[in-house]
């Protein structure tokens, strides 16, 4: 058995993050009804948080190990 | 514009289009040069999951309760991001071991097990069929809302149409037709499709775009950009709850949690996903760029839904437009027939997209693991002796495909009404969900048997049946309500919908907590009840170690065959010039010139029924090449054997660690009896130390008066007296000291001359007694002896019996204060042993110098200051002289009140009742 890589950690770490970042009780943080440029700010908290995950999956997975 | 016959031509031309895209990679993958061999086709293939119930359907949802359909793509990037570790593994061992299904996966990873493929079939197929005629739906109603342009009417209930007539019927009949075209027009040994990949694909770009373009035109030309939308629609007081909708009425953190739980399954589970994902992959590094790339898809594709949802309630205030066509119906309020043109095809897209992979995907199943293990076992059907069955496979799956989708348009019609898009399609979700325990136990718990994956997607199947499928029959009146309401024969705890009073959840968690409980717990209970056969244990290493694997999995063939008998095997399933071809090359391969020279090994045996479970799935291409091969009896015998030799392993190892214990005891002795040697040592030189210091003393006062005497020849004849007397004492004491250390030396070197006869022990106190008597006299120390009258005579040296008396008399007088000093000398017998105490009322011994007075040359007292009343042996001697005849001695005193000085001997047994008469 090959010992996992810095790779592994960090893959998992993100899947950790995710987990933690769409669940309650960070949700419920923005889960009121206070608005962020005229959008309601849980909608743009999701969107925003979703779109980091995204960015930070694709610099841990596709960049150099 | 939009006639029906534009709308129709449209359609075909686009569907023709994808035929192109289809033949074009198709063509190319024939010349080897594959155009979805691509990281980028591969991530957009598996965005076939956003069918048109997600270009629809999320609309609808985001309309009644918000962002509650988000955690549906939430969960899929969270998979994907694992993926490289759990997708990773089960596409290398779909790979190795030519997995052409789902079915084939899970029956593969449990024995080969027929009975597991069938079951997953049946599971799968149940579950999907509501989402089949989800899209079904989705089309026909979105074709007759555009028939209708430039009004917005509602098409009609079902029910209300003729099957003949209804738009839902040729849509699924169409779309068998597409799906037969393009997944059954050959028979592959890799089962692989590359014309529909690409064309999924293509199909991921254009409902893509067509949703983009909708969002943008709602947004940016309906409504002055996403602000405004939104500020117009929290001027509606019927729309503040979707603002922050979460832990309200419209949904819980629960629900949010079990959907994200339920779609992370779903990306993985359901057939059409593990067809695009793990059967389809061409190369494990594509999971990379699809771990962003697909959750960008995801991203994107929602980005709108939001702002179209609040558009359309804005738009349609009074609620007679449904929420899930506001995708179609906002262009086409707006007179913009391109667009509304464009939405349609977008769904037309995401819809076929999904029914032809998904089609594919069961029909794969059902020939492989549900009809044909079912007629290779019945003789009756003599299929094992019919030539060629390659046509014969096509004809079924192409009748699967059909059925299924007539299964769909008939589920259309008895349920399809009663529930909105998404509800729909989470009832599969929580079916395909059922095959994630048997999966991921699999291929990371070597324990996992059989019969728990048996039990557990019984189990977890038949919770779902209950939870979700019996109320989706009952909403339809075709079930009636009241089992629902009342639960079976009126049990309230039975209650579907709210099982043993589990209460206050919406249906898809309640449905996935109670089904998941069921389905792991069996699957547990199952694998740890029995153990696993050894045709099991060797597929369960086989998928759990599948990265320590080099090239091709072990075979368990016996060579026992001949190369024509497999290629007529291989031919009747793939058809005979295939099997040729196959074979051919693979002599080519092994080095020799053709067929006819190739050896029926292992090896070939392995190839053999590789290429058959390309086709007809592990389970039945393994009952195939039983026919012609004799399979590797890994039974009992050679399982005892295996386990022998650990057994064997392990006793040996358990005789090391005894050995080695051994020794470790034998060191631990040496090393004590080396300290004890070391101590000995010490102790001699301590001895010999101390006897010259004790020597010296008096030989230091004998010379010093001697020196006296001589010097002073005129001293007084007192004077004289007196020194001579004092060199007189130190002599004797020299003599006693000499004696004693002598006497000490040869007890304990063992020389000394023990006369031991049977003594009577009365006797010999007296005489000790009245030997001390004159010393008590002179000290003024009182003595008394209390003796019993009949004591047993014990063996041993008189005299030396008498030199421990003494010893211990002239101890307690020298301790005594003289005038009230008192010593008493008792002699008892308990039956074994007889026993002397000698008490006095002297100075007594602190409990520190209990234990030191028995050695050697220790007195107590400060021998700096206090001259030495004896040698310091006597105590050490008398020791050694009752421990000699078996005796113990030992003193019990008080500083200030006394000691008392006892020692007993053993009475002989023989002797032990023959009392000595008082003399």
């Amino acid at each position: 058995m090959r010992k996992p890589s810095l790779r592994a950690y960090r893959i998992v770490s993100l899947f950790m993050l995710g987990c933690l970042l769409f669940n309650y009780p960070i949700l419920a943080l923005f889960n009121v009804g206070a608005t962020a440029a005229g959008v309601p700010v849980l909608y743009v908290y999701l969107f925003v948080a979703w779109g980091i995950m995204i960015a930070l999956a694709a610099v841990v997975i596709e960049g150099g190990s | 514009m939009l006639q029906g016959w534009f709308i129709v031509t449209v359609s075909f031309a686009y569907i023709g289009l994808l035929f192109a895209v289809a033949w074009f990679a198709d063509k190319r993958a024939a010349q080897g040069r594959s155009i979805i061999s691509n990281a980028w086709v591969y991530s957009l293939s598996l965005a076939v999951y956003a069918t048109a119930w997600t270009f629809y359907g999320s609309v609808g949802r985001a309309a009644t309760d918000g962002v509650g359909f988000l955690p549906i793509y939430l969960g899929p990037t969270l998979t994907m991001l694992v993926g490289w570790f759990v997708l990773r593994k089960m596409v290398r061992i779909a790979r190795l071991n030519r997995t052409t299904s789902l079915a084939d996966f899970v029956a593969s990873r449990y024995g080969k097990s027929a009975l597991i493929g069938g079951l997953v079939t049946v599971i799968a197929v149940i579950g999907i069929l509501p989402y089949i005629s989800l899209q079904l739906k989705a089309v026909s109603t979105s074709f007759q809302i555009l028939l209708g342009y430039p009004e917005v009417v509602m098409p009609l209930k079902v029910g209300s149409v003729v099957v003949m007539q209804d738009t839902a019927f040729y849509v699924a009949l169409f779309m068998a037709l597409f799906a037969i075209a393009f997944g059954t027009r050959q028979l592959d040994a890799a089962e692989r499709h590359e014309g529909m990949v690409a064309a999924v694909a293509f199909e991921s770009i254009v409902k893509l775009i067509a949703f983009l373009a909708v969002g943008v035109y709602v947004a940016y030309f309906m409504y002055d950009g996403l602000g405004d939308l939104f500020a117009r629609a929290a001027g509606r007081p019927d729309l503040e709850v979707l603002m922050a909708p979460l832990g309200g009425a419209a949904g819980s953190y629960a629900s949010w949690v079990w959907l994200t739980v339920l779609s992370m399954f779903a990306i993985v589970f359901l057939p059409r996903q593990f067809q695009v994902a793990v059967i389809e992959n061409t190369d494990e590094r594509h999971l990379k760029r699809a771990a962003w790339l697909f959750p960008l898809y995801m991203l994107a594709i929602n980005v709108f839904v939001l702002p179209i949802a609040f558009g359309g309630l804005l738009h349609f205030p009074l609620g007679n437009v449904d929420a899930d066509t506001f995708v179609l119906t906002l262009p086409m309020t707006q007179k913009a027939e391109g667009l509304a043109l464009l939405v349609f095809i977008g769904g037309l897209s995401a819809a076929t997209g999904m029914v032809i992979v998904e089609a594919i995907a069961l029909s794969t199943m059902i020939c492989n693991d549900l009809v044909m293990p079912i007629l290779l076992r019945v003789r009756a059907f003599r299929l094992s002796e019919q030539r060629d069955l390659s046509s014969l496979l096509l004809d079924i799956r192409r009748a699967a495909i059909i059925a299924l989708l007539m299964g769909g348009y008939f589920y259309y019609l008895l349920a399809g009404e009663a529930y909105a898009l998404v509800s729909i399609g989470l009832i599969s979700f929580a079916a395909a969900a059922q095959f994630a325990p048997a999966v991921i136990f699999g291929l990371y718990w070597r324990g996992g048997t059989r019969t728990g994956a048996l039990a557990g997607l019984l189990a977890g199947f038949s919770v779902w049946t209950y939870t979700l499928l019996l109320p989706a029959f009952a909403k339809s009146d075709w079930l009636g309500a009241d089992l629902i309401e009342h639960g079976p024969w009126g049990i309230e705890l039975l209650r579907p919908t709210q099982l043993f009073g589990l209460a206050g959840l919406d249906q898809i968690t309640h449905a996935m907590i109670w089904s998941m409980i069921a389905n792991v717990g069996a699957y547990m209970v199952g694998s740890v009840l029995r153990r696993q056969s050894a045709a099991e244990h060797v597929q369960a290493t086989l998928f759990v170690d599948v990265y320590q694997q080099t090239g091709e999995p072990g075979s368990p063939w016996r060579g026992a065959t001949s190369a024509s008998a497999l290629q007529t095997l291989v031919g009747r399933f793939l058809g005979p010039g295939r099997a040729v071809e196959l074979f051919t090359a693979y002599a080519r391969l092994r080095g020799v010139k053709g067929v006819d020279e190739l050896e029926g090994d292992r090896d070939l045996v392995r190839f053999a029924e590789l290429q058959l479970a390309g086709t007809i799935g592990a389970a039945s291409a393994r009952t195939m090449v039983a026919t012609v091969a004799q399979e590797e009896p890994l039974g009992l015998e050679e399982v005892m054997t295996i386990i022998d030799e650990a057994s064997q392993v392990i006793a040996y190892s358990h005789r090391l660690e005894e050995k080695q214990g051994e020794l470790e005891a034998a060191t631990q002795e040496l090393r004590a009896a080396n300290e004890r040697l070391k101590e000995l040592d010490r102790l001699k030189d301590d001895f010999i130390s101390t006897v010259t210091h004790e020597l010296r003393t008096p030989l230091t006062s004998i010379r010093a008066f001697s020196e006296i005497l001589h010097d002073n020849p005129d001293l007084g004849p007192a004077e004289r007296q007196r020194f001579l007397g004092l060199v007189i004492k130190e002599s004797e004491r020299l003599t006693r000291l000499i004696n004693q250390v002598l006497d000490l030396a040869k007890i304990e070197s063992g020389l000394a001359e023990w006369r031991t006869a049977e003594l009577d022990m009365r006797e010999i106190v007296l005489e000790a007694v009245n030997a001390t008597s004159a010393i008590f006299k002179s000290r003024g120390v009182r003595i008394d002896t209390r003796i019993e009258p009949m004591v047993p005579s014990v063996m041993a040296d008189r005299d030396r019996l008498m030199q421990v008396l003494l010893n211990l008399l002239s101890n307690a007088a020298k301790f005594c204060t003289p005038g009230t000093g008192r010593v008493e000398v008792r002699l008892a017998s308990d039956g074994d042993v007889v026993r002397v105490d000698v008490e006095d009322n002297g100075v007594g011994i602190s409990p520190e110098n209990q234990a030191l007075i028995f050695e050697k040359f220790r007195q107590v007292g400060d021998t700096l200051t206090e001259k030495p009343s004896g040698t310091g042996l006597g105590l050490a001697i008398c020791l050694r002289i009752v421990g000699h005849f078996g005796g113990r001695l030992w003193v019990e005193s008080e500083p200030g009140r006394g000691s008392v000085f006892s020692f007993d001997l053993p009475i002989p047994a023989s002797d032990a009742r023959r009392l000595v008469a008082n003399a």
